[in-house]
């Protein structure tokens, strides 16, 4: 079984595409599609990596991002941020709550692809 | 040098711009080159047969030369070099550049109109820009889908090998979302058609409500005594309301704009105001009126019972504007927070004791207002609980300036002070903080 990967992102088309294309890189591939209990569910699998889009029903990325930081399992856990705003104030937001890689929309499967392995060495 | 001794310039530019030499016209008007120099170099005066041959060979009206068609053109230039921060210029050649270099003089008029052309719209699509929630929800909306598309697409063009059912489930996302994106697109495309007419793009309910009540300049005589009814029937048939939450936001409006008119029908309004200043405190002292409803009256019969219309603006606790009747020379923002020195929000730290100000407008056009604020409490009161405030200010132009006046701005962004304790973030007309 390859490495896990939970993609929290609420938009249907994306979580297909991105699953796709993880799966057939050999990444075991988990979806959430909603903020407010997304720190239950990353608890609850406990992935290699999160892939967490900033804006989510009921809750923020970096809401999300902040609280995970704050719990020991989950403190040093791999995130990359997915984001439709790049400025260098989102961008620090993001690095101010801890994350690990900040990728802005429109992003291309192969950048994708490439800093899930490089936050995830197999 | 006056104007009128620049014949000999516009003679010698219509003849450059005819493709004539000077001794070719001098030929033909009968007079010697050296003459013709003369003339075009100001140093002969020309008038009479002279100057009605030279005008009928270059094809131009005698007046054209005589008097020059730059009247205009040197009061635009007067202004470029007002608006100027520097002081180099030679202002009392005027007249002569415009007459020397009228295609030049020309130029600069066009580019200085131009500028301020720009100047208004960059700060309407700024305000916009930085602080309008729908674009930036739909500029969001837009780049999700198209990361959709983009991620699709490539997996569609990359993948060497994959099964037909996902091919056929990425083909219809890609129509999906390639629909999606279309209809967005002409969303965006359709609000941002309005980015340069402040009023024509309406998407909130409260900017429908408000141009609602501009079509009808704030005016509705004919519900004055209306049952709820007929109030409801008039708002359900304005086109520019085109949601629920901006017709029930209109008909709350139009029951308190008839509220008010029953307090202070305008046969009371007119006897108060024949002759005198449109003093609000005084007017709610006569008529026993709420202040904030004299405000409101005055502000919509301004525009027939008084010199000049005045503007009313009001917000809640939050400093959100929620209604605005805007009046030439003191700019409301529509989406950006506007100027926390407005008596507005000063009223809101000193909620039902009226203030009175003088302010001065930033800008270009600096004039001044007298702005009357007062705060009142809305909804019932509760005990141990603070109630819920709205202030609103009403705006009275003043005739000329005095000293003293405090100086507010529109918006930030907008806004010229370069000192200013309240600054949120730069202005586009002044370089820094």
């Amino acid at each position: 079984m390859g490495k896990s990967v939970l993609l929290i992102e609420d938009e249907p088309n994306i979580i297909e595409a991105i699953s796709f294309i993880l799966s057939r890189d050999g990444w075991a591939v988990a979806t959430h599609s909603n903020g407010h209990d997304a720190v239950d569910v990353v608890q609850a699998r406990q992935p290699d990596l999160i892939i967490l889009d900033v804006m989510l029903p009921g809750k923020s990325g970096y809401d999300i991002l902040r609280e995970l930081r704050d719990l020991a399992g989950t403190r040093d856990l791999p995130v990359l941020m997915l984001t439709a705003r790049g400025q260098v104030k989102d961008r620090e937001m993001a690095e101010r709550a801890g994350v690990s890689r900040f990728m802005t929309k429109p992003f291309s499967n192969a950048e994708v692809l490439a800093a899930v392995r490089d936050l995830v060495p197999r | 040098m006056a104007r009128d001794t620049l014949t000999g310039s516009r003679i010698r530019e219509r003849r450059v711009m005819a493709g004539m030499r000077q001794a070719e016209l001098a030929r033909e008007v009968g007079i010697s080159a050296s003459y013709l120099n003369l003339i075009e170099h100001n140093r002969r005066r020309i008038g009479g047969k002279l100057l009605v041959d030279i005008a009928q060979v270059l094809d131009v009206e005698p007046s054209l030369l005589s008097e020059g068609a730059e009247a205009a053109l040197i009061a635009t230039l007067r202004e470029a070099a007002a608006d100027s921060a520097a002081t180099s210029q030679e202002l009392d050649r005027i007249d002569e550049f415009a007459g020397r270099f009228p295609g030049w003089a020309a130029l600069i008029g066009e580019q200085h109109r131009r500028l301020g052309s720009l100047e208004r719209t960059a700060a309407t699509l700024t305000d916009r820009l930085t602080h309008d929630p729908h674009l930036a929800t739909s500029m969001h909306e837009m780049l999700t889908i198209v990361t959709a598309i983009r991620s699709t697409a490539g997996i569609l063009a990359d993948t060497r090998e994959i099964e037909p059912e996902w091919r056929n489930r990425f083909h219809r996302n890609l129509n999906e979302d390639s629909q999606r994106l279309a209809e967005s697109s002409q969303q965006l495309v359709a609000y941002l058609d309005g980015a340069g007419d402040a009023g024509a793009s309406l998407t909130l309910p409260l900017e429908e409500v408000e141009a609602m009540m501009a079509a009808h300049k704030f005016r509705f005589d004919a519900l004055e005594g209306a049952p709820d009814a007929a109030l409801r029937a008039f708002v359900e048939a304005q086109p520019e309301l085109t949601s629920s939450a901006s017709r029930d936001l209109a008909e709350t409006a139009l029951r308190q704009l008839r509220h008010d008119a029953g307090l202070l029908p305008l046969s009371d309004m007119r006897a108060a105001l024949a002759g005198k200043e449109a003093d609000p405190v005084r007017l709610a002292r006569e008529t026993g009126a709420p202040l904030t409803a004299v405000f409101r009256r005055l502000a919509v019969l301004s525009d027939e019972l008084l010199p000049a219309p005045l503007g009313l603006v009001m917000c809640d606790g939050s400093g959100t504007l929620m209604l605005r009747k805007p009046i030439e020379g003191f700019p409301l923002p529509r989406f950006s927070a506007a100027c926390p020195k407005w008596p507005l929000f000063q009223a809101l730290a000193r909620p039902m004791r009226p203030l009175c100000q003088r302010v001065t407008v930033t800008g270009r056009d600096a004039r001044q207002f007298e702005c009357y604020a007062v705060t009142e409490a809305v909804g019932p009161l509760e005990v141990n609980m603070d109630p819920l405030y709205h202030s609103y200010m009403l705006i009275v132009p003043v005739a000329g300036a005095e000293g003293g006046a405090r100086e507010v701005g529109s918006t930030c962004r907008v806004c010229p002070s370069r000192e200013c304790a309240g600054r949120r973030e730069p202005s586009l007309l002044a370089k820094g903080i």
